[in-house]
Order: C-alpha cells, then structure tokens, then sequence
C-alpha cells in the first residue's frame, strides 16, 4: 500500500502551515521527512494518518492493505505514547483486544512482536521500570502487533540519548531487512534521515514546502555509522537548511 | 607555590525534600493529649474549659460496656455508606460525562459551581420536605454533599488525562469505548481518588448534621445530644470516634490507592 499527497495545503487559524505538498510514500521503502523546527513535518505526518483534516488538498491511500492488517496506518510517536498502568505485554494487547482475536492468537502475536524487538524477557515490565529505549522498543512493538501497511514514525528517537539512538536505529534496520514495510519517518536529525530514508524529502520553513527530494540508493543494511557516502549526503542536506534553521531559530514565537 | 588553606564545600542542598518520619505523628497526638490531662489535673484547665482525656475515655468505655457504641455505629454507618455511595457514583459519572462531551461541560459546570459552594445544611429543611423526615432525607444531605466536590474532581482529572495517549488510542483505531474505558478512566483514577478524599471527609461532617434531622441513634446524634447537656466527657468521646473514623476511611483509600495506583511511584 502506498499513500500519496496530491497538493496537501493546512492552515492552523491565519497561519499557512504546509503549502502544496505532493508526495508519494512507496511501498517498501522508508520516505524521511526533514526540515528545520516549525516546519509542519509532524503535522504531514498527522494529515497521512488521518488524525488530522487537511485544509486543501487529498491524502490518498492507493492499493489494498495486506490481509491480517488490523491497522494499516499505525504511528510510532515520539514520546512513546505507553499506558503506565499496563506492562509491555499489556500495551501491546491494548491495540488488539478490539479486535476479537481470541486468547490464543493474541498470545501469539505478543510473543512474535515482543521476540522481534529483543523485549521477550521484559513482556510483564510496567513503562516506569523500563529506560526510554526500552520503552520506544515497546511501542515499536505494538505498532508491528497490528501488522501495519505503513508505519508513521514521529521522531521515535528524538527523545533518546545519542547512544541509545545508535542501537535503535540498527534495531529499526534489522526488522526492515527481514521484512520490509513502508514507513514515513520525520525527524529533525539528519544523520538518522540519511541511515534509514530510501528517500529524504527536505522541507521549508513555515510555510512548509518540499525544497528538494533526495534519493539514496545505498542499501539499508550496508549503511553503517560514521559511512562517508552518507555524510556527503548529510552535507548537502545541511547546505540545504542551514539557513531556513537559523531563521526558524531566530523567528519569534507569536502563537 | 603559596600555602592555600583547604577547606570544606559547604553542604546546601538541604531540606525541600518530603520524607518520611513514622513516629512523630503519634508523638504530637500523645504530647498534646499528655498536656491536657497533665493541665486538667493541675488545675491551670478549668473544667469547663476542656473535659479531662482519662474521664473522656471513661466515657468511651462506658458507651461500649453499654451496647449503646454499637447502636449509635450502625445507623451512622449505614447512612454514611449509602449517601456516599450514591453521592460519589453518581458525582463521578457526571464528572465523566463533563470531561467527555463539550456540550455536557457548557450545560452542568456552571450549575455545579452555583451548588458547590451552598452549605448543605443550610438546605436541611428542604430535605426533609423532598424526602420526609426518615433516613431518606439523610441519605440525600450526605450524597447531595459528596455529589459536588467528586463532579469538580472527577472532571479535573479527565482533563488532566494525558492527551498523547488518547490520541495514540485513536490512531491505532480503537472503539469510543475502549479509548474510555482503557484510557480515560485509568488515567483520571488517581485524581478521582484524591477528590474521593475529600468528598469522605464531607460526608463524615455532613452524617452529623443528618442526624440533627430527628434521629434517635448515631454518633451525630450522640454528640448533639451531649452537647445540648454540655457534658463535655460525652462530646469529646463523639468527637473522637469521627476522628478515628475519618482516619479509617482515609487509610482505606490510601489502601485503594496503593492497590488501584501501584503503576505509578
């Protein structure tokens, strides 16, 4: 399944966010969208996922879902969006027990998400016990329960340190190369953008505007840290937003 | 290079910190209680002026040897749970339902805020009118007490219920009911509790004032009745057996707490 943005335009009040944005999320491949803070990238990301109404223009979703997807839009946000009072095996059945699966299967599925993020030895561990990449490999978890058709990612990493960032980002590699799946991932960081985006879509600032679509061919899993293709690219992408950054950074806040 | 004195990093970090002392709360009950005997027998407390602690007890005693403790407990007992019970169902379904719908909060805030801050006794003769002069009426003062204070918590808390999990409940497509029932209500428990807290304690103040409405048995009107007599001994033992009783339903929901909320330390 592939979601495709035919001239998305939103407005918040008098404020333009997002201005004529036309994209494609391809099937398979991981779409990074960047740009410097205030952009509007997460709301994109709201707008893909139907948790938010465009003001102009079409989300579309082209292509069955794949049998079994309980949820085909499934996001993964930044702040991990876990329930305290459940442990990681319960947060994960949350999102299925809607679904009438019954006992059995249920089980199954946790116990295949949770062996796939490496938490099986974790599964009855409150959020509270866990560290924050722990925790984000518990909602990575729950949004794989669901067997999505693309995964919106909003910043997953940003609320980790940088070495833990590290580890997530070859986890998120590892489970693409087993299966790939589409996602959407957004982020302010260029380096995880250039280590996981087939594409790397660059954003304006206020009012969001696609400035450049890079593509990177490199393989996923032949992408390593501190890779000198990838910082070339890297560059270009700073060279791109290096001034939009300093004047979003210099703008004054008037909401 | 010159001979430089050492010397230690003064410690300022201290205080601002809530801890945990087991003893001195019981230390400051025993002082208190130590000084009134202690005056009382000396002298420097006149007799009108506070009722000896060992004649109180006397009086305790004598209420339990008598049979009369559990005849004045059980009625008391009896209304405090039933109003309370339906004050407090009822004060948290509709702080739900104003947490819920926008529509609900425009109509019923306001009304809630005009019943608030009315002393329900004041509205006593009302009561009694509406529901006559039997345990109904009392009923209705305790949930009618509780009512208010539980909606205002109630609502506080769903709005404080953390919007990110909500939204994350939405996107990954659960029902209306899933999202209430498995986040919102969870999510504001340990509000509703510490409003729960408070409407308790209204309703232990309120059983007295029920009582006054005409009735025979209960602490409330065991009290009134020692105070019209200003038998002192009398009163201050109905006093003390609310306080104890207002001890014992706030461990109990401390209990709750610590079973319903062990998520969260």
């Amino acid at each position: 399944m592939e979601i495709r943005l035919d001239g998305i335009r939103h407005v918040y009040g008098e404020t333009e966010i997002l201005r004529d944005i036309s994209l494609t999320a391809e099937e398979g491949r991981i779409a990074c969208l960047v740009g410097p803070s205030g952009c509007g990238k997460s709301t994109l990301l709201r707008l893909m996922g139907g948790l938010e109404r465009p003001t102009g223009g079409r989300v579309l979703q082209e292509g069955a879902a794949p049998a079994g997807s309980l949820n085909p839009l499934t996001y993964v946000f930044q702040d991990f969006a876990l329930l305290p009072w459940r442990t990681a095996r319960g947060n994960i059945s949350l999102v299925l027990e809607d679904h009438g699966l019954g006992r059995a299967e249920t089980r199954r599925i946790i116990a295949d998400v949770l062996a796939r993020t490496k938490l099986s030895d974790f599964a009855d561990a409150l959020p509270r016990q866990l560290s924050g990449g722990m925790k984000q490999r518990v909602a990575i978890a729950r949004a794989l329960a669901v067997n999505p058709a693309v995964m919106l990612l909003d910043e997953p990493l940003s609320a980790l340190d940088a070495q833990t960032r590290e580890l997530l980002m070859d986890d998120l590699i590892a489970l693409w190369t087993r299966t790939p799946f589409t996602a959407v991932y957004v982020t302010h960081n260029l380096a995880e953008a250039v280590r996981l985006g087939h594409k790397v879509v660059v954003l304006s600032r206020r009012p969001g505007e696609i400035r450049e679509i890079v593509e990177i061919d490199k393989p996923l899993n032949e992408r390593g840290y501190a890779d000198a293709d990838l910082e070339a690219v890297q560059k270009h992408l700073w060279e791109l937003m290096r001034e939009e950054a300093k004047a979003a950074d210099e703008e004054l806040v008037d909401v | 290079m010159s001979e430089r004195e050492a010397v230690h990093v003064p410690f300022r970090g201290k205080g601002f910190r809530p801890g945990h002392h087991r003893w001195v709360g019981a230390l400051v009950f025993i002082v208190l209680i130590a000084l009134a005997e202690w005056g009382t027998r000396a002298g420097w407390i006149g007799q009108l002026t506070l009722p000896r602690p060992s004649d109180v007890l006397a009086a305790l005693a004598e209420l339990w040897q008598s049979g009369l403790f559990a005849k004045h407990m059980v009625p008391s007992l009896s209304r405090l749970v039933v109003g309370a019970a339906i004050g407090v169902s009822l004060g948290v379904s509709v702080g739900v339902l104003i947490g819920l719908f926008t529509f609900v909060r425009a109509g019923l805030v306001p009304l809630v805020a005009a019943l608030f801050p009315i002393p329900k006794i004041a509205l006593l003769p009302l009561f009694v009118i509406w529901f006559g002069i039997d345990e109904a009426s009392k009923y209705a003062l305790i949930a009618f007490g509780t009512f208010t204070p539980t909606v205002v918590a109630t609502y506080g808390a769903v709005d404080n219920v953390d919007r990110t999990l909500i939204r994350m409940g939405q996107s990954f497509g659960l029902s209306w009911g899933s999202i209430v029932r498995k986040i919102v209500l969870p999510g504001a428990m340990p509000g509703i509790l510490s409003g729960l807290r408070i409407s308790l304690a209204i309703a232990i103040i309120l059983l007295v004032a029920a009582e006054m409405l005409g009735a025979e048995y209960g602490i409330g009107a065991y009290i009134l009745q020692a105070g019209s007599l200003y038998d002192l001994e009398r009163l201050f033992a109905g006093v003390i057996i609310l306080s104890v009783l207002g001890v014992t339903v706030s461990a109990g929901i401390g209990a709750i707490e610590r079973r319903l909320l062990r998520w969260r330390s």
